[in-house]
């Protein structure tokens, strides 16, 4: 196992946590108040954190690039929550949540890790409800649930199509109060730009005031990042503008390991991109694959015809379409994983079936469920033989309960009635399941830097299944890390405060500033935006949905170039010492055009295809991912040594003890 | 289509600001009304000066960053979006855009386009949250039932994005729309109640205390809000303060 020691607990699956929080240490009320702890994010991972370590009575500091912690990026999830409450009795269990996420990350995640996610996941839903999140309710007023893809149960707590934004308000709550008691000190468009190591731990860290330019020096007992995931890579992604990698690639570079980079979701149902100009894409949920049904048209000519605006998708007879998720994969048909979901799209488009403009969508079509609730509705409200516009008005209006704001997001872009015409849609970079690499307490290589959230990579192996990302954000934040730092922090309890005069403070505070000035005196040839387009070009091309040895080992060559010329003739407008939008996207394009240069070498070294990472020379003759779990059962963790193409890979061996490892079907 | 923007600039806090006059002459209709200032932006930095700064980050109308006030009308023309989910199809070649940022006592200008909504974060630091620990043992989630009408009220004032267009939009500058969207939502629900009384008198008087103004019932914030949230809201947090007044 060479240098990774995952601490997994020893017994049995079901008990290593609750003996594992017996046995670690705990530091006591009295000394709690005289230990500092930085939280760097404050999406679901890092605001649950903050909250729930200000109330147990350490001092927090939390950091955010946004002007207020409740803008962080998980506000936007959309569809839902899971937790293994078996509310519908429909046989869910702690167990099932585990095998459907293990086998959903086609093996490549840590066991013990997604059974403790899969255990603390009803705790979620309570504290939340507490909390006075406005969960979706039935009739009789018990909470509603919903399915998401690659799960055969109804385990999907959610708030209309704004899950993401109430959960990260409950937290944001949390924080407020923790902040009006002076337990948390929050700085808000602060962007953390290096971490500080005193004799080997994590005692600090730098960060730029946004607003003032101003350089600043901040200590603390341990560093928690709970900084998001790095899609942005690819430049269009469903990322918020603002999403970066930098906390968590400093934090690599001096010394936290990098695991399964290539490990990266390309979620299914996304608005296509239109343009040029475009900046974003953005999601269309998964919960609307309850009810959607996705297709092309059979004939290669009607397909032309509607990419021509000839044809109507409406005009298309029921035999003329393709339902091919329904036809690959009768067992979970339209409600597949991400993965297989994305790669059966492309696999229809390349083919010549696409319906816009650019060839490049699929229908996601209402249609039937508008009717089918339109008739029970009749039905229920004692309608006898409705007509056809009856039953649609009816079922319409409950589509529109369900989906409304999504329809409203998809009109606005769109400029098509979603209720009148199918949806186009086409998959986009969405979730990253890579980051950097952390043991059971949840901590890095480097002793007192913490990761959390999408940011670090334990639970969801090479595909993360719908709903999960916001449990395990939470899970991490409210249930995980704040019992497994005070293991750490009980060492600390006789430190005192972290002075931040100390040399090393000086010394990363010099590096920073010197990275500022370097990428100041650029020549001023292009701006930061051609440079990410361009890695965005790269990434997507070379290293998206599919993969291959050849565009691998091109991408990594043209990354390493394109950085070179970003240092050489970056143009940055304005001065380092106030407000500069360009200087910020400066640096964090800068530690793209690194990450993506391992992102390439990750995926040239997976010799095999599992979840989000296809690599075209290892597919089985109908195209399914051939995985090798011979030769690649292991999280590739890279240590930093110079250049991203030296980085050193380190395998931490995967055991599947309690669920047997097989080929994942859908079908 | 060919577009004149007159828009605001001002370096800092300190500093005075005034209208500046740009021309974008291949503005495409399907663009976001983000992505036309990312292309002017392109532009200026091409010709070497400071881009305009403006607020935004998820451009999905859900982050509550984007804040601009397009020819007098917080987000723009549109109803019921966010300015990021605006595009330029609802405008017409050779329009003028105004721009300017979002005018608040209560929301200092830090540069161009882009205000301090801190005052936002205070008001609900002081009270808008309900008083219980990450403990793992709460009751179960379903112990408390709550009737699906209630439910779905509290989840309507609990999809506020935080913008701030209503503050924007009324001529008093009142944040009362925003503040009782959060005293509505836990008024409503049981878990809520318990702190009822105190968390609308802390918020109002935090409120306050960063200088928004009075409601006059103008009803502009409920107009012009992103996300709908409604004027009830108000009502209810005024009932809410009266009787919190008389329990004492």
């Amino acid at each position: 196992m060479g240098v990774l020691d995952s601490k997994i607990p020893s017994g049995p699956l079901a008990d290593k946590w609750a003996k594992h929080k017996n046995e670690i240490d705990l530091v006591n009320p009295a000394n709690k108040r005289n230990i500092d702890v930085i939280v760097v994010g404050t999406g679901l991972a890092g605001g649950s954190a903050a909250a729930t370590l200000a109330e147990l009575g350490y001092n927090v500091k939390t950091f955010c690039y946004q002007d207020s912690p409740r803008r962080a990026h998980s506000i936007a999830a959309q569809g839902g929550v899971n937790a293994a409450k078996n509310y519908q009795g429909d046989g869910d269990s702690v167990y099932r949540l585990f095998y459907d996420t293990v086998k959903g990350g086609d093996y490549r995640s840590r066991e013990a890790n997604v059974y403790r996610l899969a255990e603390v996941s009803s705790n979620i839903i309570d504290q939340c409800v507490a909390q006075g999140v406005p969960f979706a309710r039935e009739y009789g007023g018990l909470l509603d649930n919903r399915s998401f893809g690659g799960v055969l149960v109804s385990r999907t707590f959610y708030a209309k199509g704004q899950t993401g934004q109430q959960l990260l308000l409950g937290a944001y709550a949390a924080m407020n109060r923790q902040i009006q008691r002076g337990k948390i000190k929050s700085y808000t468009r602060h962007e953390m730009l290096d971490l500080v190591l005193v004799d080997g731990k994590a005692r600090g860290i730098i960060a730029r005031d946004l607003v003032t330019g101003e350089i600043e020096r901040h200590s603390a007992h341990a560093v928690v990042l709970a900084s998001g995931g790095y899609g942005n890579l690819f430049f269009l992604s469903t990322y918020a503008m603002g999403a970066n990698v930098t906390a968590a690639w400093k934090a690599h570079k001096r010394g936290a390991f990098f695991a399964n980079p290539c490990f990266t979701q390309i979620h299914p149902t996304c608005i296509p991109v239109s343009g040029d100009h475009q900046s974003k894409l953005t999601l269309m949920s998964e919960s609307l694959r309850n009810d959607g049904r996705i297709w092309v048209p059979k004939r290669l000519e009607d397909a032309q015809a509607i990419r021509e605006g000839k044809l109507k998708p409406t005009q298309l007879k029921e035999e003329d379409r393709d339902y091919y998720l329904e036809r690959r994969y009768p067992a979970f048909g339209n409600l597949v994983p991400r993965d297989v979901a994305s790669r059966a799209a492309k696999e229809r488009c390349d083919a010549g079936h696409g319906v816009n403009k650019t060839g490049e969508a699929v229908y996601l079509d209402f249609e039937a469920a508008i009717m089918r609730y339109g008739k029970e509705k009749a039905f229920t409200s004692g309608i006898k033989d409705p007509d056809k516009e009856t039953t649609r008005r009816l079922g319409k209006e409950i589509v529109e309960a369900k989906y409304g704001n999504l329809f409203q997001m998809y009109e606005k872009i769109v400029d098509q009635n979603p209720y009148e015409t199918p949806m186009m849609i086409y998959p986009a970079v969405h979730y990253t399941m890579g980051g950097l690499w952390v043991d059971y307490n949840l901590q890095t290589t480097i002793p007192g830097c913490y990761c959390a959230g999408e940011a670090n990579f334990s639970d969801h192996g090479a595909n993360r299944l719908g709903a999960s990302a916001l449990m395990q954000g939470l899970a991490d934040g409210y249930f995980v890390l704040p019992y497994t730092i005070g293991d750490y922090l009980s060492d600390d309890i006789r430190t005192g405060a972290i002075p931040t005069d100390a040399p090393e403070f000086e010394a990363t505070e010099k590096a920073v500033r010197e990275k500022i000035e370097k990428l100041m005196s650029g020549k001023g040839l292009h701006s930061v935006d051609y440079y990410h387009k361009k890695l965005g070009k790269i990434m997507w091309n070379k290293c998206g949905m599919s993969r291959n040895e050849k565009d691998l080992k091109e991408a990594i060559a043209e990354i390493a170039e394109l950085r070179k010329d970003f240092w050489e003739n970056v143009k940055i407008t304005g001065n380092p010492d106030d407000k500069n939008q360009e200087l910020e996207k400066a640096g964090r394009v800068a530690d793209f055009l690194e990450l993506g240069e391992l992102f390439a070498k990750d995926a040239l070294h997976r010799n095999e295809s599992c979840g989000g990472h296809f690599r075209e020379e290892y597919q089985t003759p109908e195209g399914e991912a051939l995985r090798d779990d011979k030769n690649f059962k292991y999280a590739a963790a890279w240590e930093y040594v110079g250049e991203p193409k030296d980085s050193k890979l380190h395998k931490e061996e995967l055991t599947y003890e309690n669920i047997e490892v097989k080929t994942r079907s859908y079908k | 289509m060919k577009i004149y923007l007159k828009i605001w600039r001002q370096k800092d806090v300190d500093s005075k600001g005034k209208i500046v006059d740009y021309t974008l002459n291949n503005v495409e209709s399907d663009m976001s009304f983000l992505e036309m200032l990312d292309v002017l932006n392109e532009d200026l930095v091409a010709k070497g000066e400071e881009p305009v700064e403006f607020d935004h980050d998820c451009r999905e109308g859900i982050c509550g960053t984007c804040s601009l006030m397009i020819n007098g009308q917080p987000h723009g023309p549109d109803r019921l979006i966010t300015v990021c989910q605006l595009h330029m199809r609802s405008f017409n070649d050779g329009d003028t855009i105004v721009i300017e940022p979002f005018r608040a006592k209560a929301f200092p200008v830090i540069k161009d386009l882009i205000v301090d909504r801190t005052a936002f974060d205070r008001i609900q630091q002081a009270g808008g949250y309900i008083s219980v620990n990450t403990s793992g043992n709460p009751v179960d989630a379903n112990a408390i039932p709550i009737k699906k009408h209630v439910a779905d009220k509290a989840m309507d004032a609990a999809t506020c994005i935080g913008c701030g267009a209503c503050v924007a939009a009324c001529k008093n500058a009142s944040a009362m729309l925003f503040t009782s969207a959060k005293v509505s939502q836990f008024a409503l629900l049981p878990q809520g109640r318990v702190e009822a009384t105190e968390r609308v008198q802390n918020m109002v008087r935090q409120m306050d205390l960063e200088g928004f103004g009075n409601c006059t019932n103008t009803g502009a914030c409920e107009v012009e809000c992103p996300k709908g949230i409604s004027l009830e809201n108000i009502a209810r947090m005024n009932r809410e303060y009266l009787s919190a007044a008389v329990e004492g």
